[in-house]
């Protein structure tokens, strides 16, 4: 019935971690399988795929998202940081020594998107309550922690930011 | 868990959409944010041989005042509803109602319009687009038309959208002095999808229910407005006894279908406590 040359592939262009890539691909390419398999960037996990566990979640134009629920071509012309790239330049430094220090992994899997849950949670300003942490973290499975080291971890950097930047506008102040 | 090839296309105004439509012979869908499409696709509930991305259509976005009704973009995100100010003075059902759809990243996402041509039964803005008594405007090849809530969800995912036709904007009534307003749902976790949920809308003149809209979810086919319920309301001050006939007969305005997890009993019992709760609110915000 279908007609094989009518689901050609397309080309996307995006920025990735910093980097401008280009690459023909089938439009049915979810955004998590471009990032893993064509990029190989494969700290964003594909769990479920249909939304529900948080462990393929990224920064798409600067707001967290699943990348299962998202065609790769939908996002062409979009700006996309990955794990690797939070990590590479170094901005979730202190949760992920947080997260070490706390144990707040054990398998791992769903650590990447933990991350990403709480780095977008702590761009925001103040300092977030456990529950509103836990509410953040609503959408991200773990089946190994119980999720409280998970939260202390984060809770934890979320009062060292706080008091590193008032310490730093005392001395502005000084 | 893999879609099945589709073809994909990116129009840049609504007219561009509703041709591409056309000219798939009906075998296309429309994706804004994809936050129900995606995973239907994968578990290929759809598999449509086209997609028509409507997520760059300006004329889908923006959130304004237009006299007595606020016009808010079918694009407008979930996050971006929680978040609008307009919203929050002028439909403060749906700024309410946001925090409780599904989960932040969800809600970076998920469009408004998406979850009202969804019409999924069980989601938190049908309903307050019932409640809130809004209009939907849909644009079709030859201009657009508007549909009122009251006659647009007509069964399980099924609205007054004809197919091909593509639903631009929610027109929503603004709330006025002497309105009040309230909302709750029970959800077993926080972002899952609720076992019940409302939504009120009350006009009051002094401590008279004047008007009254309680829309529910996740208890039938569409979201449903408890009809005798209302009735039974109008004219009265909302006191203790008012409140608890109220409770009686709204048992009767539902017909939940069986469901292993929340029968229809417990159903009807839950909608009795939501009811509850919502009016004392209602009549406390008049104090």
């Amino acid at each position: 019935m279908s007609d094989p040359v009518t689901h050609a592939s397309v080309t996307v262009a995006m920025t990735v971690n910093g980097s401008a890539v280009s690459h023909g691909i089938a439009p049915r390419l979810t955004l998590a399988d471009f990032l893993r398999q064509t990029l190989e960037l494969t700290g964003t996990h594909t769990g479920c795929e249909m939304g529900v566990c948080g462990a393929c979640l990224v920064m798409l134009d600067g707001r967290v998202v699943h990348a299962c629920l998202t065609f790769a071509v939908q996002a062409s012309g979009s700006v996309v940081e990955t794990v690797e790239g939070l990590s590479g330049r170094a901005v979730i430094a202190d949760l992920q020594e947080a997260f070490h220090q706390r144990n707040a992994l054990q398998c791992g899997f769903c650590t990447p998107g933990m991350l990403m849950t709480a780095h977008s949670l702590l761009s925001q300003e103040g300092v977030p309550s456990r529950d509103a942490i836990r509410d953040a973290l609503s959408g991200n499975y773990c089946r190994c922690t119980g999720y409280e080291a998970i939260v202390d971890a984060i809770e934890t950097v979320a009062r060292q930011r706080d008091a590193g930047g008032a310490t730093q506008s005392a001395e502005v102040g000084v | 868990m893999k879609a099945r090839a589709f073809s994909y296309v990116r129009p840049s105004t609504v007219m561009e959409a509703l041709q591409a439509f056309e000219g798939s012979a009906e075998d296309a869908s429309y994706i804004a944010g994809g936050q129900s499409l995606v995973p239907a696709l994968a578990l290929r509930l759809q598999a449509p041989q086209l997609l028509i991305d409507i997520a760059h259509i300006l004329a889908l976005r923006g959130v304004e005042l237009q006299g007595d009704w606020l016009r808010i973009g079918a694009l407008t995100r979930h996050h971006e509803v929680m978040a609008d100010p307009l919203v929050r003075r002028h439909a403060p059902l749906y700024s309410e109602a946001a925090p409780h759809v599904a989960h932040p990243a969800i809600r970076n996402k998920g469009t408004l319009g998406g979850s009202i041509a969804h019409a999924d039964p069980a989601s938190e803005f049908p309903a307050m687009t019932l409640a809130l008594g809004a209009e939907l405007e849909i644009a079709h090849r030859d201009g657009t038309r508007r549909v009122p809530a009251d006659e647009f969800f007509l069964d399980l995912f099924q609205t007054a959208i004809a197919p091909g036709e593509l639903l631009v904007a929610i027109h929503v009534p603004v709330v006025r002095p002497g309105h009040r307003w309230a909302f709750h749902e029970l959800a077993r976790r926080r972002g899952d999808f609720a076992m019940i949920g409302c939504g009120i809308l009350a006009e009051f003149r002094g401590d008279l229910v004047e008007g009254i809209r309680i829309a529910f979810f996740a208890v039938g086919n569409t979201p449903i407005r408890a009809g005798r319920t209302e009735d039974s309301l109008i004219g009265k001050v909302l006191d203790d006894a008012a409140i608890v006939a109220a409770q009686a007969l709204v048992g009767d305005d539902l017909d939940p279908p069986d469901d292993e997890q929340t029968p229809p009993s417990m159903k009807r019992h839950l909608a009795r406590v939501l009811l509850g709760r919502l009016l004392g609110q209602l009549a406390r915000q008049g104090t």
